[in-house]
């Protein structure tokens, strides 16, 4: 809501810097957003008269005129304007004048001829054509009305600010001049000057020729109208079109202007019906009718269904209620009677309505906050005082006026002491009569009662009143104490402490944290190869996505993790080493029910020396940093994300808990990453039931270690895995550590067999192992490894 | 005899000041006082001598092979001392070449950010609530005092699966799923992602991230809601910072206010960030509407309580002079490696 410091003290008194005005509203709830003054960068341009004009004796085009600027002298102006002549008033940029955009304009000769000033076109008053439609383009402005040698400015209106605000959804009330008035009066304890419309209404009585039955009193509780006769369309005064232009609406004549005028000051849409469009004499307020249309007034025909509301005449729809005038009942310029429309409507419905058609105006954007019914009556009352005061018509000597609406007082205890307490002031019932009659309230100090305004429909108990109160006893008076906090509360739940060790962890393992968007598109499934009747395809649907690529929930995070490799990849950086604790969304059976919405740990590595063993090493490093035991690699030759060679599945404690491995070269290209990707998807939930509960302390070894390396050659296929399990339970309670060294495969080996090397360390807790012992254990050991076909390389 | 020895001493002497390394000293050492040496062959022949001249000659013997010896100490204690000098100027290195480097992984803006707000917070008496993202239109509109058709919900461009299901635009829900579950003294604070309906730009982002606190207890008034703000703005931005709050509109709370503190680049004198205000908003907090607390069941007429949201974003792009929110979702590595 654009506030023209002007048009608001015709209702308070208020002189303060722009600045200040803006503070001092912010700090009682009238946020004011910004500002902006209409007379920036301009000064010493008057108003001229063109005593006459005359061909530049050396330039065809140019024109030599002599103006009169209220000084002694006329002065000459050369100009090459076309649409000017000898009697219009214009804006003359003086010697000395500054114009928008630092344009400094001094005296100086053109072509010989001498040049005193410069006349001024819209624009370089900082106005658009929007603001003077008869404006011609490109030319100067040619005044309608003004004093020469005035100061342009005043002439125009243009020494004024208006003030961007910005109202509060609960607030429909100061969406007007004459609420944000209110405000601004409380808030600078001016007076606040209310005014009461008066109608002369000499025109014959409006049920001569009209009648109204509201059909749906549920959406449409009051409906207020009255006739204007012996309309004359004209434009309207300047100081009408000044004030709309300082709202943004631009004028368009005076019957349109009115109601505009009239929305602006009091906050009530209103609407102008041609009456020579109307069949028969009754309007109705009724539920459209299956399959109706109406053509608005923007030229779009409309369907409507039948919870939309519509004022009708006898045969067809006239208005889309609240919302816009249809095409059919138009102001034209010979328009001559009028119907003033000033009604109520239930603003849900408005609101429901606007959304559907997809039609939002500055009157559905007031009525669907809901409107104080009480305000029909004035605001058509003051828009009839318009038409008198404008002449453009003779309006009716009465109303008609169906309302339905609730009518009754809310008046509440002034609950004093219950208030100063809630807000922490020092403040009594007298303290609070005073700062609650300034916007309106009434206040009952003996009955210890608050009669609330009707157009405050927002204050329904006390706790709306202590805001009152504390809106102008100011928020910045309230004092700062701290509540009393009890020693046992507060922190984190273990599975919180987890996750932030679960962060250090992987931080620790050299992979950095990135943060991804939830949603998915239905092409990455296709992505990262997932066969078509895979569940993660069955995501959840955004019925309202803002594009396809982010039309559902993601299901799996590795597409993200995926997409931010390629980006870094496409961004020429060598290696990325990424990690997410990335949420998906996983529908529930009963779609009524929330989807589950587990945490994966999804790693994601390429370049520098990243391989599988890489990336298996950062996960077990993690692991043992997280105290997780029981952890078992296996093959994992079915992912179809995965490479089926080069992927392992991670069982904790025999339960799968993820998955470890070379993203699959397929996919890899789709994402557009031309080297080899490595990634891990790993459970959270699992991963937290697997940690341990504790570590605990074992003493030092006290007596030596032996070492014996074992080079053992087997199939190609047998598992290190495998035989290292062999090895272990072979060797029993003496093993303390089984490290693989090295792995051959080559000429010196029959075809189809590989070497693995393993260092075994022993030792007995209880005394210096003998080699007599540890050969025993190493045989033992040999013999189960024989008894697979695996033997000691020669 | 005696010329003999003093010849053996000058010898000795001479040698050993000579000697350039461990292995001649040792070599001289064998040389002069070993058990074939010249001292010791010299003193083989005292049998010769008379009862009279031996006694002299002996402790002559004596004092000659500790003069020797003590030279030999000397001499070895400055040639290991020269041999470490020589050493450490071998091993000079440059230490000025780079150093050897491991990688590092690296936290995340936004979660170092909200890392030190959690901390702040528990420091305070508070526990972390979370809850569901994708969440019923009750918990994100209905219970928070926004019914169907209010015109704040204009102001949350939202997300939905169903008429009856959304993705949360707000992370008030979970003060109701916590006032439901627990009753008062609560203090909790509930992070999360939140989801509004926005086309990305440098600005605007479709998921962003709030922090959601909230208080309830016998006799929480505006001036605890007040304490607290300031204290948790002096925690995160310095203990320089004022905090300023001033009637807002928020359907769950009553009376509700927005929260500003003082530029923390500026420290309130106006610059480019603050758009020379001296003060940025960063985020609306309120006296929790007694409607909220009924339909959680809790009777306003006993608890009273206040809550407060942030936007996390904001203050992250805020404190590292960070130009564009899209940076926070594209990882780029370059980036991430700044924090």
């Amino acid at each position: 809501m654009n506030v023209s410091y002007e048009w608001l003290n015709e209702y308070t008194e208020i002189n303060v810097p722009d600045r200040d005005f803006v503070h001092r509203m912010n700090m009682t709830g009238t946020e004011i957003k910004g500002f902006r003054r209409l007379d920036a960068g301009i000064s010493n341009v008057v108003v001229g008269k063109i005593l006459s004009t005359a061909r530049h004796p050396n330039a065809d085009r140019l024109t030599v005129c002599a103006v009169d600027v209220g000084e002694a002298e006329p002065i000459q102006i050369v100009t090459a304007a076309k649409n000017i002549g000898a009697g219009d008033l214009v804006p003359v940029a003086k010697h000395g004048a500054h114009l928008p955009g630092g344009v400094k304009i001094t005296k100086g000769k053109l072509r010989g001829e001498e040049s005193c000033g410069m006349f001024c076109s819209v624009e370089e008053l900082n106005l658009t054509k929007d603001d003077y439609p008869d404006a011609v383009e490109d030319g100067i402005l040619i005044l309608k009305e003004g004093t020469v040698g005035e100061d342009v400015l005043t002439t125009l209106k243009l020494h004024d600010t208006v003030f961007e605000a910005d109202i509060v959804t609960n607030r429909p009330d100061c969406l007007c001049m004459i609420g944000i008035a209110r405000e601004a009066a409380a808030t600078f304890r001016s007076e606040f000057h209310l005014p009461v419309p008066q109608v002369r209404g000499e025109g014959p009585a409006a049920g001569e020729s009209l009648s109204v039955r509201i059909q749906a009193p549920d959406l449409c509780p009051r409906y207020s109208a009255r006739v204007i006769t012996d309309v004359k369309i004209a434009p309207s005064p300047l100081w009408m079109v000044h004030r709309l232009r300082a709202a943004g609406i631009r004028s368009i004549n005076n019957i349109v202007d009115i109601t505009n005028y009239v929305m602006l000051e009091y906050g009530q849409p209103m609407h102008a019906f041609d009456s020579a469009c109307l069949e028969g004499s009754r309007i109705t307020v009724r539920r459209a009718e299956p399959n109706e249309t109406i053509r608005t007034l923007d030229g779009q025909t409309r369907s409507l269904t039948d919870d939309m509301l519509v004022i009708a005449d006898e045969h067809k729809p006239v208005a889309l209620a609240g919302i816009m005038g249809g095409e059919n009942s138009e102001i034209k310029p010979e328009t001559k009677t009028v119907v003033f429309e000033s009604a109520n409507f239930f603003g849900p419905s408005v609101r429901r309505t606007s959304k559907a058609i997809g039609l939002r105006t500055e009157s559905s954007a007031r009525y669907e906050k809901n409107l104080d019914p009480q305000l029909t009556e004035t605001a058509l009352d003051r828009a009839c005082q318009l038409v008198e005061l404008l002449g453009a018509g003779k309006v009716s000597s009465d109303r008609i006026d169906e309302n339905h609406s609730n009518q009754s007082v809310r008046t509440l205890p002034l609950e004093a002491e219950w208030i100063a307490h809630y807000i922490d002031a020092e403040i009594d019932a007298a303290g609070m009569k005073e700062l609650l009659e300034r916007i309106g309230f009434t206040v009952d100090l003996a009955n210890e009662t608050v009669t609330i305004p009707s157009f405050r429909a927002d204050v329904e108990n006390k706790y709306d009143i202590s805001e009152e109160v504390a809106r102008f006893y100011g928020y910045d008076n309230i004092p700062s104490r701290f509540f009393s906090a009890d020693v046992n509360s507060g922190g984190l739940t273990e599975e919180q402490k987890f996750e932030k060790k679960l962060g250090v962890a992987l931080r620790a393992a050299g992979l950095s944290e990135s943060i991804t968007y939830s949603f998915g598109s239905p092409k990455d499934f296709d992505r990262i190869l997932l066969p078509e009747n895979s569940a993660f395809r069955q995501g959840l649907v955004i019925s309202n996505p803002i594009g396809e690529d982010t039309s559902l929930m993601r299901t799996t995070s590795l597409p993200s993790m995926l997409q931010v490799l390629a980006a870094n990849y496409n961004n020429r950086s060598e290696q990325a080493h990424l990690y997410e604790l990335a949420t998906v969304y996983r529908k529930n059976k009963d779609e009524t029910k929330l989807p589950d919405e587990p945490k994966i740990v999804t790693i994601g590595c390429y370049g520098g020396e990243t391989d599988f063993y890489d990336l298996k090493g950062r996960v077990e490093e993690v692991l043992e940093c997280l105290n997780i035991g029981g952890a078992e690699f296996r093959p994992l030759t079915d992912n179809p994300s995965y490479h089926p060679g080069r992927t392992a599945q991670l069982l904790l404690h025999g339960q799968p808990a993820g998955v470890v491995g070379q993203l699959h070269p397929t996919a890899a290209e789709n994402y557009g990453i031309g080297t080899d990707v490595f990634c891990a998807e790993l459970l959270f939930e699992q991963l937290f039931a697997a940690t341990g509960t504790g570590r605990s302390y074992r003493p030092l070894p006290k007596y030596p270690a032996v070492t014996r390396d074992l080079a053992l050659v087997c199939d190609e296929e047998v598992l290190s895995g495998e035989m290292e399990q062999i090895i272990r339970t072979a060797a029993g309670p003496l093993l303390e550590r089984l490290t693989v060294f090295d792995v051959y495969r080559g000429k010196q080996l029959e075809e189809g067999k590989k070497s693995i090397a393993y260092s075994l360390t022993l030792r007995d807790p209880e005394k210096t192992l003998q080699d007599a012992d540890a050969d025993r254990t190493i045989q033992a050991v040999l013999e189960a490894l024989n008894q697979k076909g695996i033997t000691l390389r020669s | 005899m005696k010329e003999q020895l003093e010849a053996v001493r000058q010898a000795a002497l001479a040698a050993l000041a000579n000697a350039e390394t461990g292995e001649q000293l040792e070599e001289l050492r064998i040389r002069f006082t070993g058990k074939k040496g010249e001292l010791t062959g010299l003193l083989s022949r005292m049998g010769k001598l008379s009862p009279q001249e031996r006694p002299i000659i002996g402790q002559l013997a004596n004092e000659i092979r500790g003069a020797i010896e003590t030279e030999l100490k000397t001499r070895k204690a400055a040639l290991e001392q020269r041999e470490l000098a020589h050493r450490l100027r071998r091993e000079t290195v440059d230490v000025t070449l780079p150093g050897k480097h491991r990688q590092i992984g690296r936290q995340h803006p936004l979660n170092i950010v909200l890392d030190e707000i959690k901390d702040a917070f528990i420091s305070m008496g508070f526990s972390i609530a979370q809850g569901p993202e994708v969440e019923y239109d009750y918990y994100n509109f209905e219970a928070l005092n926004i019914p169907k058709d209010h015109p704040a919900r204009d102001t949350q461009d939202t997300f939905y699966f169903s008429p009856e299901m959304l993705l949360r635009s707000q992370t008030s829900p979970v003060q109701i799923r916590v006032m439901e579950q627990t009753r008062p003294p609560i203090r909790i604070l509930a992070p999360g992602r939140v989801f509004r309906i926005d086309e990305v730009d440098a600005t605007h982002s479709p998921i962003f991230h709030q922090i959601e606190g909230l208080v309830v207890d016998r006799g929480i008034t505006m001036a605890h809601l007040k304490g607290a703000l300031e204290l948790i703005s002096k925690k995160l931005f310095g203990p320089e910072t004022q905090t300023r709050i001033r009637p807002d509109y928020f359907p769950f709370t009553e009376p509700s206010a927005e929260i500003s503190i003082t530029c923390y680049k500026c420290g309130g004198k106006g610059c480019r960030l603050c758009k020379n205000e001296g003060w940025i908003e960063i985020g609306g907090a309120g006296m929790v509407n007694p409607k909220v607390l009924e339909l959680c069941g809790i009777d306003p007429d006993i608890y009273s309580g206040f809550a407060f949201g942030m936007g996390l974003e904001r203050l992250v792009l805020g404190r590292y002079g960070i130009d564009d929110i899209r940076l926070l979702y594209e990882n780029n590595t370059k980036f991430l490696e700044m924090f």
